[in-house]
């Protein structure tokens, strides 16, 4: 039997499991005790003291970090907590740049909310010194503003915690601490593999995507190309929320919509190419089985997992899979496949992808991602990004009219829709070579065991005589967990899926951030991915092998999958990258 | 071991060190060889004998001759004198500040400032050659530690140190009986004991004359607290700014484990028990414990929250005890004499003694160690022997930038633990800073939070801003750009950084300015609303003046590095206020006492 708790909060008893946090507490007991540094399972420092509760100590503590124990008498609203917690907020605030009005977070920012739930009225109480920093826009993917960082160490907690990989921390000590790299480097300097879970920690507008919103109005701007799009998987499954549409509600035909809208000549859908990457990969991984292949294979979609494998893991580079991430296979068919048979100059056109990811901003830009000199994809927007194109074009996203992508590089599977979440590749690639190897048909398509919100799930599966051993890791922490084992011998795969970040594409660093009380209330990396099950469940096709236009590609155009030309336009090669800068 | 009929000691502390005791050791050694007494005198390098004021500091026994402030050339007269002759030398021989007595007939302890000193922690220094293990188990080293391995069991060891009422020397105050229950009670495969000597208060340094003077006292200590919770490593966390005490920790560390009083199986028992060393990069807030263990394992020294307390989740994830030096250097000597004879010095709440740094405007300058309960008075006037030139005293800080201080009218205090606290004080490591009436107290509050400041370790909020903007204020007030109002912002401001501070460094770090507003708000309101420093100190504040004392000998004029004065030979001086730079180096040129500060 769990080891109960009884205490009191503000005079409500409430009854715990030991162990429990003062805040959990207080949450059941129907007490909203404000935060900042605190992240659900991701930082519990007790640095910010805006959660100050008093249990009759000598000073107060910080309810986030606070165990409870039996008897205690904890008070969250005397006179004295309040104002302890509104002096630290405007002592925050005395070193904030309160540019607010032109603030990519202005009015998603978790220290706005705080002083409009704390009642501040002066945001000058305590003006003095304020620190001025430069602002370090060299990375392609993320951008940090030191003027208005709190210091709650979330982005910090992201990057060692959950991604292994720890390349900004607390450099100077009292009022002249900042987060950064070591040695005043730029995070385009450093082994910073673009995942944004820093971005998607921030509570305010510290860090941010890099922009490409303007980038991208220019293209569509500019009568003289063919400028078309295609978004991702994930990218559906959060975008309403942007909207005000409530978490977990697939909006693809609406999205279809404002992107047409927003003036894209082509809305195709990274979709179609996931089911492409399956015909690929699948092939590559019954390739490699029978041949004698570097095995575990290992998935190639996350451009954050592979920057990481190719600076943190590099001798793992052999089990990488050569194919091009999906968009990449997108763009690159967009500019030879669609480009033929449309009868457009390559050089023409410019694909937009739209990413829950701001890896793939990097990845856009790595040059083995090219062909004839052309980058198979231009621009990268994330989701919010795009959200905000739509706001700024004054598209009424919440009352559009469901429409469809194009056809051609359009249409899609649900295999190809599960790829924005975790264990979604894996369930795909499944499906379809349970079906190439066996030729039976596969009657239940569901792989449930690869499904969900677990770090490192794995699963043995039968096709024909042979046990295949899977496994799918989330969040580069529990990949480099699962190559450890992998190393040491303990675990031995055929096939892994890795994704980047905590609960795959869904919970990617450019989605819609959520904020650390609602984090507290649900998990959007189960609503998310819901969304896409769901969608994935109503379609009429749900293996990759059934899409008709990807069949129709290896049939006018690619012949067989890797074959030659799949090769030269599908697969990439990857490089080995230093930990430490020179 | 040879016998010697004379023992010269050597302060080999750190103030004598620095006013060149090493090479009075040498000149010492030359002079005995060539006057055929090497065999007969023994040269001993010490620790610290307290009497910093008067170093390079000599004592010359059996006579126990007191001599100070000896230089080079003057151990050659000593030697021909004082060693051959068998004739003090008068003209060395210490003499009181305040009797201006010599003390040529007395032995040590009955001169002024050691008279009323009860030396527990401090017993050996001055009196051991800290290098020499042999030295130390003359003085009953090592005794306790037999004791407590071969005669007690680990709860009998902390039953004593329970009894005795020993509480923590570092800061808090907290027992340090508890604390080693605590950590025995938690049970672990690995748990560790660790000896705080990062001791960081701007003039203080008791930890590092103990560990300089006596350091196998430390080792001994540790290891009887290691058998008492169960430990088997111990670390010692040193700054890297105190090498002599880090070169003698090491060496007593290897002549222990020689003597195998350290390592395996100590004294044939079944308890082993290392210790390593940690040399810290002397920043102040790693004397915080979390800090601490934190940089111990290689991390930002950086507090964290509590609980999980050190006694149950420490170093390396293990159960741990921290204790600070001072405290472990009362421990070997209760486990010999028990806990009875601990509790009869001192008072009841508040037992032992405790070693105080004295510094700032006071006469003997140094460490004195003094029953707790003591009146301040007698530390300032009596052992410290007062005020130098004649000034009024004024207040005292103790405790450090933690600390408070204490006015004049509250001289008569008992200094124990909890009175301290009561004044808005405390006892903290022991800083003891005098300040005279020419000390502005808005100006020690700032220079206080000045440190602390500059120590905090930016990991949460009321410390990393709230500190800063005080500081701000205090600074503005100085500056006489002081507002109405400032000293609420202060008070509010004060009282919750007290309250909301994630460690005791921020907790404590608005002591300084609360207690000199408890005690001279009448400075703060001249400064804010008269735009005048009481003091005469604060520089901006200041108007230099030339009274009708001017002889008009153009002195002061020719000095002024701005040309602000100006009047002609053998008439009055004027000072133009709008030009002067305040400097006062017309005040300090001028021979008639013509020039005055406003």
């Amino acid at each position: 039997m769990e080891n109960l708790v009884k205490l009191t909060i503000d005079g409500v008893p409430v009854e715990v499991p030991a162990g429990t946090t003062v805040l959990e507490a207080a949450k059941k007991a129907g007490i909203k005790i404000p935060t900042l540094c605190y992240l659900k399972d991701i930082n519990q420092i007790g640095a910010c003291r805006m959660c100050l509760v008093d249990t009759g100590a000598r000073a107060f503590g910080a309810a986030c970090v606070l165990p409870v124990s039996n008897g205690m008498n904890v008070k969250t609203n005397t006179p004295k907590i309040r104002s302890a917690r509104k002096t630290n907020l405007e002592l925050l605030l005395s070193n904030h740049d309160k540019k607010c009005l032109s603030c990519v977070r202005n009015q998603k920012c978790e220290l706005q909310q705080m002083c409009i739930d704390l009642g501040v009225e002066d945001t000058d109480t305590y003006a003095g010194k304020m620190n001025e920093y430069d602002i370090d826009d060299l990375s392609p993917s993320i951008v940090r503003n030191n003027n208005k960082c709190i210091l709650c160490r979330r982005c910090v907690a992201a990057c060692i915690n959950t991604q292994a990989v720890g390349v900004i921390g607390p450099v100077a000590r009292g009022f002249k601490t900042q987060i950064k790299c070591a040695w005043d480097k730029s995070l385009s300097e450093a082994a910073c593999i673009n995942c944004g879970q820093c971005i998607a920690a921030c509570p305010t507008g510290a860090l941010h995507e890099k922009d490409s919103t303007r980038e991208v109005w220019d293209l569509l701007n500019d009568s003289t190309k063919h400028v078309v799009v295609q978004p991702a998987p994930a990218v559906r499954a959060a975008l309403g929320e942007e909207f005000g549409i409530p978490m977990g509600t697939s909006v693809t035909g609406k999205m279809a919509a404002a992107l047409r809208r927003l003036g894209f000549e082509k809305v195709f859908d990274t979709d179609w190419a996931a089911d492409l990457t399956i015909m690929e990969e699948g092939t590559e991984f019954i390739g490699r089985l029978k041949n004698g292949g570097t095995l575990p294979l290992i998935t190639s979609c996350s451009p954050g997992w592979i920057k990481f494998c190719e600076t943190y893991y590099p001798d793992f580079i052999p089990n990488l899979s050569s194919c091009k991430s999906p968009h990449e296979m997108e763009g690159a068919m967009i500019k030879s496949y669609w480009a033929e048979k449309e009868g457009i100059d390559p050089k023409d056109i410019r694909v937009v992808s739209v990413m829950p990811c701001t890896a793939k901003k990097f990845e856009a830009k790595r040059p083995e991602l090219s062909h004839d000199g052309l980058q198979d994809v231009d621009a990268v927007l994330t989701t919010r990004e795009l959200a905000r194109m739509i706001k700024e074009a004054g598209i009424d996203f919440a009352n559009l009219q469901d429409e469809d992508f194009d056809p051609m590089l359009g249409e899609s599977t649900g295999a190809g829709v599960i790829f924005g979440a975790t264990g979604g590749v894996m369930e795909a690639a499944l499906r379809t070579v349970y079906e190439v190897v066996t030729g039976e048909t596969l009657e239940k398509v569901d792989f449930e065991a690869v499904r969900g919100t677990e770090g490192i799930k794995e699963a043995t599966v039968k096709v024909g005589d042979l046990d295949v051993n899977v496994a799918v890791a989330h969040g580069t922490a529990n990949a480099a967990k699962l190559l450890d084992s992998i190393r040491s011998g303990e675990k031995n795969y055929h096939f892994i899926e890795v994704m980047g970040c905590p609960g795959g594409c869904v919970t990617g660093g450019g989605q819609p951030i959520v904020d650390a009380q609602t984090r507290m209330e649900c998990d959007p990396k189960a609503l998310r991915a819901k969304a896409l099950y769901t969608e994935d469940a109503n379609k009429p096709h749900r293996k990759s092998h059934e899409n008709a236009s990807v069949m129709a590609l290896y049939k006018d155009y690619l012949g067989e999958p890797n074959s030659h030309k799949a090769h030269e336009l599908l697969h990439t090669t990857y490089t080995k990258r230093e930990k430490y800068i020179k | 071991m040879e016998l010697y009929r004379s023992h010269v000691l050597v302060c080999g502390g750190t103030g004598c060190s620095s006013s060149g005791s090493a090479k009075l050791i040498e000149r010492f050694e030359d002079q005995l060889k060539e006057k055929g007494l090497d065999k007969e005198v023994k040269v001993v390098r010490t620790g610290c004998f307290g009497l910093c004021e008067a170093g390079p500091v000599v004592i010359v026994y059996p006579e126990g001759t007191f001599y100070s402030r000896v230089k080079e050339e003057d151990v050659d007269e000593i030697v021909s004198e004082h060693l051959l002759k068998g004739r003090k030398v008068q003209h060395l021989v210490y003499v009181d500040h305040k009797t201006h007595e010599s003390s040529v007939q007395k032995s040590l302890n009955e001169i002024g400032f050691y008279k009323q000193q009860q030396r527990v922690a401090l017993r050996n220094c001055g009196v051991i050659d800290p290098e020499n293990i042999d030295e130390y188990i003359a003085f009953d080293g090592y005794q306790a530690l037999g004791k407590a391995l071969t005669e007690m069991t680990p709860e009998q060891v902390i039953q004593v140190i329970l009894d005795s009422g020993l509480r923590g020397r570092g800061g808090a105050g907290f027992p340090t009986g508890k604390k080693w229950q605590f950590a025995r009670a938690s049970q672990a495969e690995h748990k560790y004991f660790v000896c705080n000597a990062d001791e960081g208060d701007p003039g203080a340094f008791m930890d590092r004359s103990l560990l300089e003077g006596d350091p196998h006292a430390i080792l001994e200590a540790m290891a009887i607290g290691g058998y008492a919770i169960g430990a088997d490593e111990g670390w010692i966390y040193v700054r890297a700014e105190y090498p002599i005490a880090v070169k003698r920790l090491e060496k007593a560390i290897e002549q222990a484990h020689e003597y195998g009083l350290l390592g395996k199986n100590i004294f044939g028992t079944d308890f082993s028990f290392d210790i390593h060393i940690r040399l810290g990069a002397g920043a102040f807030v790693c004397g915080e414990e979390t800090a601490l263990m934190a940089s111990i394992e290689g991390k930002r020294g950086e507090p964290r929250p509590k609980p999980p307390f050190p006694a149950v989740k420490g170093l390396f994830e293990s159960p741990t005890n921290i204790n600070n030096v001072e405290t472990l250097g009362n421990v070997a000597q209760i486990i010999l004499k028990g806990a009875d004879w601990f509790k009869s010095i001192g008072i009841p709440t508040s037992t032992g003694t405790k070693v105080f740094a004295l510094g700032g405007k006071i006469n003997n300058t140094g460490l004195v160690e003094v029953p707790m309960g003591v009146p301040l008075r007698t530390i300032i006037e009596d052992i410290g022997g007062g005020i130098p030139n004649g000034k009024k005293f004024k207040a005292v800080q103790t405790g450090g930038p933690s600390g408070g201080c204490i006015p004049a009218s509250l001289l008569d205090i008992s200094v124990d633990y909890d009175s301290l606290t009561s004044v808005g004080a405390m006892m903290g490591s022991g800083g003891m800073i005098v300040m005279d009436e020419d000390n502005c107290m808005v100006d020690i509050a700032r220079f206080f939070l000045d440190f602390t400041v500059d120590e905090s370790c930016g990991k949460c909020t009321p410390c990393r801003i709230g500190t800063r903007r005080m500081l701000e204020i205090l600074q503005r007030i100085t500056e006489g750009k002081g507002q109405e109002g400032d000293i609420e912002k202060l008070e509010t401001l004060a009282e919750n950084i007290k309250a909301s501070a994630l460690c005791g460094l921020g907790q404590t770090a608005p002591n300084p300015v609360l207690s000199t507003i408890k005690f001279f708000r009448d400075e703060y309101e001249a400064h804010i609303k008269e735009k005048r420093c009481p003091a005469h100190h604060c520089q901006a504040l200041l108007n230099y003046e030339i009274t009708d004392a001017c002889r008009g000998c153009t002195a002061c004029a020719r000095k002024c590095p701005v040309n602000a004065i100006s009047g002609t030979v053998k008439q009055k001086h004027v000072i133009d206020t709008q030009k002067c730079i305040k400097c006062g180096n017309c005040m300090a040129t001028c021979k008639f006492g013509a020039i005055i500060k406003n």
